[in-house]
Protein backbone atom coordinates (compact mmCIF):
# COMPACT_ATOMS: atom_id res chain seq x y z
CA UNK A 1 0.00 0.00 0.00
CA UNK A 2 1.37 3.72 -0.50
CA UNK A 3 0.58 6.82 1.01
CA UNK A 4 -1.92 7.77 -1.81
CA UNK A 5 -4.46 4.57 0.05
CA UNK A 6 -3.40 6.21 3.40
CA UNK A 7 -5.50 8.68 5.98
CA UNK A 8 -3.64 11.80 6.88
CA UNK A 9 -3.92 14.82 8.21
CA UNK A 10 -2.23 18.05 8.49
CA UNK A 11 -0.14 17.50 12.30
CA UNK A 12 -1.91 19.92 14.92
CA UNK A 13 1.31 21.62 15.98
CA UNK A 14 1.67 22.76 12.43
CA UNK A 15 1.24 26.28 11.26
CA UNK A 16 1.30 27.49 7.56
CA UNK A 17 1.83 31.02 6.46
CA UNK A 18 0.93 32.14 2.96
CA UNK A 19 3.74 33.19 1.04
CA UNK A 20 4.01 33.95 -2.87
CA UNK A 21 5.78 30.79 -3.54
CA UNK A 22 3.16 28.15 -1.78
CA UNK A 23 3.97 28.25 2.06
CA UNK A 24 6.34 27.88 5.11
CA UNK A 25 5.06 25.77 7.39
CA UNK A 26 6.45 26.00 10.63
CA UNK A 27 6.24 22.54 13.49
CA UNK A 28 5.90 23.98 16.75
CA UNK A 29 7.68 21.23 18.61
CA UNK A 30 10.23 19.97 16.30
CA UNK A 31 10.72 23.63 15.52
CA UNK A 32 11.24 22.64 11.80
CA UNK A 33 10.39 25.13 9.39
CA UNK A 34 9.72 23.36 5.62
CA UNK A 35 8.59 25.45 2.34
CA UNK A 36 5.82 23.88 0.39
CA UNK A 37 6.89 25.70 -3.01
CA UNK A 38 3.15 25.18 -4.68
CA UNK A 39 -0.19 26.47 -3.94
CA UNK A 40 -1.67 22.81 -5.44
CA UNK A 41 0.64 21.42 -2.63
CA UNK A 42 -0.51 23.85 0.47
CA UNK A 43 -4.04 23.12 -0.58
CA UNK A 44 -3.63 19.50 -0.71
CA UNK A 45 -1.86 19.91 2.49
CA UNK A 46 -4.64 21.85 4.52
CA UNK A 47 -7.15 19.44 3.05
CA UNK A 48 -6.05 16.09 3.87
CA UNK A 49 -7.80 15.53 7.07
CA UNK A 50 -10.94 15.93 4.99
CA UNK A 51 -10.52 12.90 2.85
CA UNK A 52 -10.06 8.98 3.47
CA UNK A 53 -7.28 8.76 1.44
CA UNK A 54 -4.46 11.16 0.06
CA UNK A 55 -5.37 9.97 -3.60
CA UNK A 56 -8.99 11.09 -2.93
CA UNK A 57 -7.45 14.30 -1.41
CA UNK A 58 -5.34 15.14 -4.51
CA UNK A 59 -8.05 14.06 -7.09
CA UNK A 60 -10.07 16.46 -5.52
CA UNK A 61 -7.47 19.41 -5.56
CA UNK A 62 -7.33 19.11 -9.60
CA UNK A 63 -3.80 17.27 -9.27
CA UNK A 64 -3.56 14.89 -12.42
CA UNK A 65 -2.69 11.62 -12.18
CA UNK A 66 0.60 11.72 -13.79
CA UNK A 67 1.25 14.04 -11.09
CA UNK A 68 0.18 11.77 -7.80
CA UNK A 69 3.37 9.94 -7.61
CA UNK A 70 5.64 13.04 -7.37
CA UNK A 71 3.14 14.33 -4.92
CA UNK A 72 3.17 11.27 -2.92
CA UNK A 73 7.04 11.36 -2.82
CA UNK A 74 6.50 15.00 -1.18
CA UNK A 75 4.19 13.85 1.46
CA UNK A 76 6.26 11.11 2.58
CA UNK A 77 8.89 14.05 2.81
CA UNK A 78 6.64 15.56 5.35
CA UNK A 79 5.63 12.77 7.31
CA UNK A 80 9.66 12.08 7.85
CA UNK A 81 9.61 15.60 9.92
CA UNK A 82 5.88 15.16 11.42
CA UNK A 83 4.62 17.87 9.32
CA UNK A 84 1.45 15.53 8.40
CA UNK A 85 0.49 12.33 10.88
CA UNK A 86 -1.36 9.31 9.93
CA UNK A 87 -5.10 10.07 10.78
CA UNK A 88 -5.80 7.12 13.14
CA UNK A 89 -2.28 8.07 15.04
CA UNK A 90 -4.22 11.23 15.28
CA UNK A 91 -7.33 10.10 16.46
CA UNK A 92 -5.82 8.46 19.29
CA UNK A 93 -3.74 11.20 20.26
CA UNK B 1 15.38 13.44 -3.59
CA UNK B 2 13.85 13.58 -6.85
CA UNK B 3 13.61 16.48 -9.20
CA UNK B 4 9.92 16.81 -9.33
CA UNK B 5 10.11 16.75 -5.41
CA UNK B 6 12.58 19.13 -4.72
CA UNK B 7 9.64 21.21 -7.10
CA UNK B 8 7.06 20.70 -4.62
CA UNK B 9 8.69 20.98 -1.26
CA UNK B 10 11.97 22.43 -0.06
CA UNK B 11 13.19 22.28 3.80
CA UNK B 12 16.20 25.04 2.11
CA UNK B 13 16.96 27.06 0.11
CA UNK B 14 14.46 29.12 -2.81
CA UNK B 15 16.76 31.53 -3.12
CA UNK B 16 15.52 33.69 -5.41
CA UNK B 17 12.15 33.85 -3.67
CA UNK B 18 14.04 34.54 -1.27
CA UNK B 19 15.84 37.84 -2.70
CA UNK B 20 12.43 39.16 -3.49
CA UNK B 21 11.34 39.52 -0.01
CA UNK B 22 8.58 37.36 1.89
CA UNK B 23 5.27 38.62 3.27
CA UNK B 24 7.43 38.24 7.02
CA UNK B 25 10.75 37.81 8.10
CA UNK B 26 11.36 34.48 8.92
CA UNK B 27 14.17 35.35 11.20
CA UNK B 28 13.20 38.25 13.28
CA UNK B 29 15.52 39.79 15.91
CA UNK B 30 14.17 41.99 19.02
CA UNK B 31 17.13 43.96 20.87
CA UNK B 32 14.29 44.67 24.05
CA UNK B 33 16.87 46.94 25.71
CA UNK B 34 20.24 49.10 25.06
CA UNK B 35 21.12 48.20 28.88
CA UNK B 36 23.61 45.72 29.55
CA UNK B 37 25.87 44.68 32.94
CA UNK B 38 28.50 43.97 30.37
CA UNK B 39 30.50 46.33 27.89
CA UNK B 40 31.79 44.06 25.49
CA UNK B 41 34.23 45.18 22.96
CA UNK B 42 33.01 43.93 19.65
CA UNK B 43 29.13 44.54 21.12
CA UNK B 44 26.84 45.01 17.78
CA UNK B 45 24.39 47.37 19.20
CA UNK B 46 27.12 49.58 20.88
CA UNK B 47 24.69 48.95 24.23
CA UNK B 48 25.28 49.90 27.76
CA UNK B 49 22.80 52.81 28.87
CA UNK B 50 19.23 51.81 28.98
CA UNK B 51 17.02 53.91 25.90
CA UNK B 52 14.56 56.28 27.55
CA UNK B 53 11.95 55.77 24.89
CA UNK B 54 12.82 52.09 25.43
CA UNK B 55 9.01 50.45 24.21
CA UNK B 56 7.17 50.06 27.66
CA UNK B 57 5.16 46.53 28.77
CA UNK B 58 2.32 47.55 26.58
CA UNK B 59 3.98 48.08 23.59
CA UNK B 60 6.07 45.04 23.43
CA UNK B 61 2.91 43.08 23.74
CA UNK B 62 1.09 45.07 20.94
CA UNK B 63 4.10 44.11 19.19
CA UNK B 64 3.91 40.65 20.13
CA UNK B 65 0.42 40.59 19.01
CA UNK B 66 1.33 41.66 15.93
CA UNK B 67 3.60 39.39 14.98
CA UNK B 68 1.34 36.55 16.53
CA UNK B 69 -0.99 37.72 13.32
CA UNK B 70 1.70 37.95 10.75
CA UNK B 71 2.76 34.51 11.98
CA UNK B 72 6.37 35.10 12.54
CA UNK B 73 6.72 31.61 14.18
CA UNK B 74 9.77 32.78 16.78
CA UNK B 75 12.26 35.63 17.78
CA UNK B 76 15.28 35.96 18.81
CA UNK B 77 15.48 38.22 21.64
CA UNK B 78 18.82 40.17 22.84
CA UNK B 79 20.26 43.30 23.52
CA UNK B 80 21.60 44.50 25.63
CA UNK B 81 21.50 42.05 28.49
CA UNK B 82 17.28 41.20 28.07
CA UNK B 83 17.04 39.88 31.33
CA UNK B 84 17.77 43.21 32.72
CA UNK B 85 14.54 44.52 31.81
CA UNK B 86 12.14 44.17 34.92
CA UNK B 87 9.31 42.68 32.33
CA UNK B 88 11.30 39.96 30.52
CA UNK B 89 9.85 36.90 32.38
CA UNK B 90 6.41 38.13 31.75
CA UNK B 91 7.15 39.22 27.89
CA UNK B 92 8.17 35.94 27.63
CA UNK B 93 5.40 33.94 28.90
CA UNK B 94 3.00 36.36 26.84
CA UNK B 95 4.70 35.52 23.76
CA UNK B 96 4.64 32.05 24.35
CA UNK B 97 1.12 32.10 25.02
CA UNK B 98 0.81 34.32 21.56
CA UNK B 99 2.20 31.06 19.60
CA UNK B 100 5.86 33.22 19.39
CA UNK B 101 8.26 31.13 19.99
CA UNK B 102 11.34 33.19 21.56
CA UNK B 103 15.45 31.99 21.42
CA UNK B 104 16.79 34.68 23.87
CA UNK B 105 20.67 35.58 24.12
CA UNK B 106 21.93 36.42 27.58
CA UNK B 107 24.88 36.65 29.20
CA UNK B 108 23.69 34.66 31.92
CA UNK B 109 23.72 37.19 34.76
CA UNK B 110 20.03 36.57 35.76
CA UNK B 111 19.56 32.76 34.95
CA UNK B 112 19.91 32.04 38.65
CA UNK B 113 18.59 28.09 39.81
CA UNK B 114 15.19 29.97 40.28
CA UNK B 115 14.69 30.92 36.94
CA UNK B 116 16.15 28.03 35.39
CA UNK B 117 13.93 25.78 37.01
CA UNK B 118 11.17 27.98 35.49
CA UNK B 119 12.14 28.09 31.86
CA UNK B 120 12.85 24.20 32.28
CA UNK B 121 9.40 23.93 32.27
CA UNK B 122 8.25 26.01 29.51
CA UNK B 123 8.01 25.14 25.64
CA UNK B 124 8.99 26.75 22.83
CA UNK B 125 11.88 28.84 24.69
CA UNK B 126 15.33 28.51 24.03
CA UNK B 127 18.19 29.98 25.47
CA UNK B 128 21.43 31.07 23.90
CA UNK B 129 23.94 31.94 26.33
CA UNK B 130 26.94 33.98 24.81
CA UNK B 131 30.48 32.84 25.46
CA UNK B 132 33.79 34.05 23.18
CA UNK B 133 36.08 31.45 24.77
CA UNK B 134 36.31 28.60 25.90
CA UNK B 135 38.65 29.73 29.05
CA UNK B 136 38.25 32.54 31.14
CA UNK B 137 41.32 34.12 29.58
CA UNK B 138 40.39 33.92 25.77
CA UNK B 139 36.87 35.40 27.21
CA UNK B 140 37.20 37.80 29.70
CA UNK B 141 39.99 39.69 26.79
CA UNK B 142 36.59 40.66 25.00
CA UNK B 143 33.71 40.04 27.29
CA UNK B 144 35.20 41.39 30.77
CA UNK B 145 36.26 40.35 33.21
CA UNK B 146 34.04 37.57 35.76
CA UNK B 147 31.82 37.01 32.14
CA UNK B 148 33.03 33.60 31.38
CA UNK B 149 32.56 32.44 35.06
CA UNK B 150 28.84 34.05 34.95
CA UNK B 151 28.15 32.30 31.31
CA UNK B 152 29.90 28.74 32.78
CA UNK B 153 27.31 28.95 36.00
CA UNK B 154 24.03 29.92 33.99
CA UNK B 155 25.11 26.85 32.30
CA UNK B 156 25.20 25.03 35.04
CA UNK B 157 21.90 26.08 36.42
CA UNK B 158 20.01 24.92 33.21
CA UNK B 159 21.44 22.01 33.45
CA UNK B 160 21.04 20.89 36.67
CA UNK B 161 17.12 22.71 36.53
CA UNK B 162 16.94 19.71 33.54
CA UNK B 163 16.53 22.36 31.04
CA UNK B 164 17.43 20.48 27.71
CA UNK B 165 19.43 21.66 24.76
CA UNK B 166 20.52 25.43 25.41
CA UNK B 167 22.76 27.19 23.15
CA UNK B 168 26.59 28.05 23.63
CA UNK B 169 26.36 31.08 21.03
CA UNK B 170 30.47 31.84 20.03
CA UNK B 171 31.47 34.98 17.63
CA UNK B 172 34.22 33.23 16.47
CA UNK B 173 37.52 35.56 16.50
CA UNK B 174 41.46 35.41 15.92
CA UNK B 175 41.86 33.85 20.05
CA UNK B 176 39.13 31.37 19.88
CA UNK B 177 39.17 29.67 16.28
CA UNK B 178 41.77 27.43 17.78
CA UNK B 179 39.73 26.60 20.14
CA UNK B 180 36.52 25.01 18.30
CA UNK B 181 37.27 21.23 19.66
CA UNK B 182 36.95 22.67 23.38
CA UNK B 183 34.02 24.65 22.66
CA UNK B 184 32.25 21.66 21.66
CA UNK B 185 33.66 19.93 24.14
CA UNK B 186 32.17 22.36 26.77
CA UNK B 187 28.07 21.85 25.01
CA UNK B 188 29.16 18.15 25.13
CA UNK B 189 29.42 18.61 28.57
CA UNK B 190 26.76 20.92 29.66
CA UNK B 191 23.81 19.27 26.76
CA UNK B 192 24.14 21.97 25.10
CA UNK B 193 24.71 22.65 21.40
CA UNK B 194 27.50 25.06 20.14
CA UNK B 195 26.66 27.75 18.19
CA UNK B 196 29.18 29.94 15.85
CA UNK B 197 28.26 32.86 14.46
CA UNK B 198 30.75 35.49 12.70
CA UNK B 199 32.69 38.04 14.35
CA UNK B 200 31.47 41.79 12.55
CA UNK B 201 32.54 45.20 12.32
CA UNK B 202 29.37 46.42 13.19
CA UNK B 203 28.75 48.44 16.54
CA UNK B 204 31.89 48.77 18.70
CA UNK B 205 33.11 45.67 16.73
CA UNK B 206 33.85 48.43 14.21
CA UNK B 207 36.97 49.28 16.86
CA UNK B 208 38.41 45.96 16.98
CA UNK B 209 37.64 44.09 14.15
CA UNK B 210 41.44 44.72 12.38
CA UNK B 211 42.29 42.99 15.73
CA UNK B 212 40.04 40.33 16.05
CA UNK B 213 38.64 39.13 12.91
CA UNK B 214 40.26 36.03 12.18
CA UNK B 215 43.24 35.84 9.88
CA UNK B 216 43.34 33.83 6.34
CA UNK B 217 44.16 30.71 7.31
CA UNK B 218 41.97 30.73 10.54
CA UNK B 219 39.38 31.06 7.91
CA UNK B 220 40.48 28.03 6.23
CA UNK B 221 40.81 26.16 9.79
CA UNK B 222 37.02 27.47 10.07
CA UNK B 223 35.62 26.34 7.64
CA UNK B 224 36.89 22.89 7.62
CA UNK B 225 35.27 22.82 10.91
CA UNK B 226 32.26 23.57 9.94
CA UNK B 227 31.89 21.04 7.08
CA UNK B 228 33.87 18.16 9.51
CA UNK B 229 31.40 18.72 11.49
CA UNK B 230 27.85 19.96 9.56
CA UNK B 231 24.31 19.98 10.64
CA UNK B 232 26.07 19.28 14.56
CA UNK B 233 26.49 22.77 14.79
CA UNK B 234 24.43 25.64 14.52
CA UNK B 235 25.94 28.94 12.61
CA UNK B 236 22.79 31.35 12.44
CA UNK B 237 23.93 30.63 8.41
CA UNK B 238 26.46 33.08 9.35
CA UNK B 239 29.28 32.18 7.67
CA UNK B 240 28.15 31.75 3.68
CA UNK B 241 31.12 34.10 2.66
CA UNK B 242 33.12 30.59 3.29
CA UNK B 243 31.31 28.77 1.05
CA UNK B 244 33.16 30.26 -2.09
CA UNK B 245 36.07 27.51 -0.46
CA UNK B 246 33.97 25.20 -2.42
CA UNK B 247 31.48 22.84 -1.15
CA UNK B 248 28.56 25.44 0.15
CA UNK B 249 27.58 25.31 3.96
CA UNK B 250 24.50 23.99 5.56
CA UNK B 251 21.90 26.62 5.55
CA UNK B 252 20.68 29.98 3.90
CA UNK B 253 23.55 31.16 1.40
CA UNK B 254 22.61 34.46 1.18
CA UNK B 255 22.11 38.13 2.16
CA UNK B 256 18.97 38.14 3.77
CA UNK B 257 18.70 41.67 5.20
CA UNK B 258 15.39 43.16 4.51
CA UNK B 259 14.50 40.33 2.67
CA UNK B 260 13.88 37.30 5.03
CA UNK B 261 15.65 39.09 8.38
CA UNK B 262 15.34 42.07 10.27
CA UNK B 263 16.30 43.73 13.81
CA UNK B 264 13.38 45.90 15.88
CA UNK B 265 15.81 48.06 18.72
CA UNK B 266 14.74 48.70 22.05
CA UNK B 267 13.09 51.98 20.53
CA UNK B 268 10.57 50.39 18.19
CA UNK B 269 13.46 51.13 15.04
CA UNK B 270 13.53 48.13 12.15
CA UNK B 271 16.55 48.12 11.21
CA UNK B 272 17.48 45.48 7.57
CA UNK B 273 19.58 42.91 9.68
CA UNK B 274 21.09 42.59 13.32
CA UNK B 275 24.23 43.86 12.44
CA UNK B 276 23.70 46.69 10.15
CA UNK B 277 21.76 48.98 13.19
CA UNK B 278 22.84 52.40 11.62
CA UNK B 279 20.76 55.01 9.47
CA UNK B 280 22.44 54.07 6.55
CA UNK B 281 19.51 50.53 6.97
CA UNK B 282 16.67 51.91 9.45
CA UNK B 283 13.58 51.43 7.61
CA UNK B 284 11.49 52.89 9.55
CA UNK B 285 9.76 52.72 13.33
CA UNK B 286 6.76 50.80 14.35
CA UNK B 287 5.39 53.45 16.83
CA UNK B 288 5.51 56.38 14.17
CA UNK B 289 4.96 54.66 10.99
CA UNK B 290 2.08 52.28 11.22
CA UNK B 291 3.44 49.05 12.98
CA UNK B 292 5.67 46.36 12.19
CA UNK B 293 3.79 45.16 8.98
CA UNK B 294 3.57 48.46 7.35
CA UNK B 295 7.39 48.94 7.72
CA UNK B 296 8.30 45.49 6.63
CA UNK B 297 5.73 45.16 3.76
CA UNK B 298 6.27 48.60 2.28
CA UNK B 299 9.20 50.54 3.56
CA UNK B 300 10.92 52.13 0.85
CA UNK B 301 14.29 50.63 1.63
CA UNK B 302 13.10 47.23 2.29
CA UNK B 303 11.74 47.25 -1.57
CA UNK B 304 14.84 48.35 -2.67
CA UNK B 305 16.64 45.67 -1.23
CA UNK B 306 13.99 43.17 -2.81
CA UNK B 307 14.87 44.41 -5.94
CA UNK B 308 17.50 41.99 -7.98
CA UNK B 309 20.73 42.67 -6.99
CA UNK B 310 23.27 42.52 -10.06
CA UNK B 311 26.56 41.96 -8.55
CA UNK B 312 28.38 44.82 -9.36
CA UNK B 313 32.66 43.86 -8.99
CA UNK B 314 31.47 40.37 -8.02
CA UNK B 315 29.42 39.32 -11.26
CA UNK B 316 32.37 38.25 -12.79
CA UNK B 317 33.61 35.88 -10.25
CA UNK B 318 33.09 32.35 -10.95
CA UNK B 319 32.38 31.66 -6.61
CA UNK B 320 29.64 34.70 -7.10
CA UNK B 321 26.75 31.99 -6.94
CA UNK B 322 28.53 30.29 -3.47
CA UNK B 323 28.94 33.46 -1.49
CA UNK B 324 26.58 35.97 -3.56
CA UNK B 325 29.13 38.63 -2.57
CA UNK B 326 28.48 38.18 1.17
CA UNK B 327 27.88 40.28 3.86
CA UNK B 328 26.37 43.61 3.53
CA UNK B 329 27.10 44.70 7.06
CA UNK B 330 30.65 43.31 7.02
CA UNK B 331 31.46 45.45 3.63
CA UNK B 332 29.73 48.96 4.94
CA UNK B 333 31.24 48.80 8.48
CA UNK B 334 34.50 48.40 6.94
CA UNK B 335 34.12 51.22 4.30
CA UNK B 336 33.48 48.85 1.20
CA UNK B 337 31.77 49.36 -1.66
CA UNK B 338 28.28 47.70 -0.98
CA UNK B 339 28.22 45.63 -4.23
CA UNK B 340 31.62 43.98 -3.89
CA UNK B 341 33.65 41.66 -2.40
CA UNK B 342 32.72 40.81 1.09
CA UNK B 343 36.12 42.06 3.55
CA UNK B 344 36.27 39.17 4.28
CA UNK B 345 36.11 37.20 0.78
CA UNK B 346 37.84 33.82 1.18
CA UNK B 347 39.81 34.21 -2.89
CA UNK B 348 41.12 37.52 -1.67
CA UNK B 349 39.32 40.21 -3.41
CA UNK B 350 38.03 41.50 -0.01
CA UNK B 351 41.88 42.01 0.84
CA UNK B 352 42.63 43.94 -1.87
CA UNK B 353 39.88 46.12 -1.85
CA UNK B 354 40.81 46.64 1.92
CA UNK B 355 44.22 48.48 0.83
CA UNK B 356 42.50 50.56 -1.21
CA UNK B 357 40.63 53.94 -0.69
CA UNK B 358 37.80 54.14 2.14
CA UNK B 359 36.39 55.87 5.02
CA UNK B 360 34.75 53.28 7.97
CA UNK B 361 31.18 55.41 8.24
CA UNK B 362 30.43 56.76 12.10
CA UNK B 363 28.09 54.58 14.47
CA UNK B 364 24.50 56.66 14.12
CA UNK B 365 23.77 55.82 17.83
CA UNK B 366 25.77 55.21 20.81
CA UNK B 367 24.48 53.36 24.03
CA UNK B 368 27.96 52.72 25.64
CA UNK B 369 28.00 54.24 29.58
CA UNK B 370 29.56 57.46 29.06
CA UNK B 371 32.44 56.18 32.38
CA UNK B 372 33.58 52.31 32.42
CA UNK B 373 31.97 50.30 34.52
CA UNK B 374 34.00 47.37 36.48
CA UNK B 375 33.04 44.83 33.54
CA UNK B 376 34.94 46.64 30.88
CA UNK B 377 37.39 44.51 29.38
CA UNK B 378 41.28 45.94 29.40
CA UNK B 379 41.82 44.74 26.05
CA UNK B 380 46.10 44.61 26.87
CA UNK B 381 48.21 42.27 25.36
CA UNK B 382 51.90 41.53 26.58
CA UNK B 383 53.67 41.57 23.28
CA UNK B 384 57.23 42.42 21.64
CA UNK B 385 58.00 44.93 19.25
CA UNK B 386 58.97 43.34 15.81
CA UNK B 387 61.48 46.59 15.12
CA UNK B 388 63.36 46.04 18.39
CA UNK B 389 65.78 44.07 18.98
CA UNK B 390 66.69 44.34 22.72
CA UNK B 391 65.57 45.69 25.53
CA UNK B 392 65.59 49.46 26.30
CA UNK B 393 68.44 50.52 28.69
CA UNK B 394 68.29 53.66 30.94
CA UNK B 395 70.63 56.36 29.70
CA UNK B 396 72.50 56.35 33.07
CA UNK B 397 73.12 52.43 32.57
CA UNK B 398 75.30 52.67 29.48
CA UNK B 399 78.87 53.29 29.32
CA UNK B 400 79.62 57.09 28.39
CA UNK B 401 81.80 55.70 25.76
CA UNK B 402 79.22 54.01 24.10
CA UNK B 403 79.21 54.05 20.54
CA UNK B 404 82.80 55.70 20.63
CA UNK B 405 84.83 53.43 18.79
CA UNK B 406 88.87 55.46 18.45
CA UNK B 407 90.49 55.32 15.31
CA UNK B 408 94.17 54.60 15.40
CA UNK B 409 95.00 58.10 14.21
CA UNK B 410 93.17 59.88 16.91
CA UNK B 411 94.92 57.60 19.56
CA UNK B 412 98.02 58.18 18.29
CA UNK B 413 98.20 61.90 18.78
Amino acid sequence: MTILEESWVLSPAVALRPEPFGALAYHFDNRRLTFLKTPALVAVVRALGEHDTVGAALERAGVPAAQHAAYADALEGLALTDMIRPQRQEAIA
Amino acid sequence: MTAVQERLVAPLPLVEQFERGLDAPICLTWELTYACNLECAHCLSISGRRDARELTTAQCEAVIDELQRMQVFYVNIGGGEPTIRPDFWHLLQYAVDHQVGVKFSTNGTRLTPERAAFLASTDYVDIQVSLDGATAEVNDYVRGPGSFEMAVQALENLQAAGFRDAKISVVCTRHNIGQLDDFKALADRYGATLRLTRLRPSGRGADVWDDLHPLPEQQRVLYDWLVANGDGVLTGDSFFHLSAYGESLPGLNLCGAGRVVCLIDPIGDVYACPFAIHDEFLAGNLLSDGGFQAVWQTSALFTGLRQPQTGGACATCSFYDSCRGGCMAAKFFTGLPLDGPDPECVQGHGAAALLGERTVPASTQDHSRTTPGRNQPVMLQLSRRDDVAVPPVPACAESPLAGFLPTREESAT
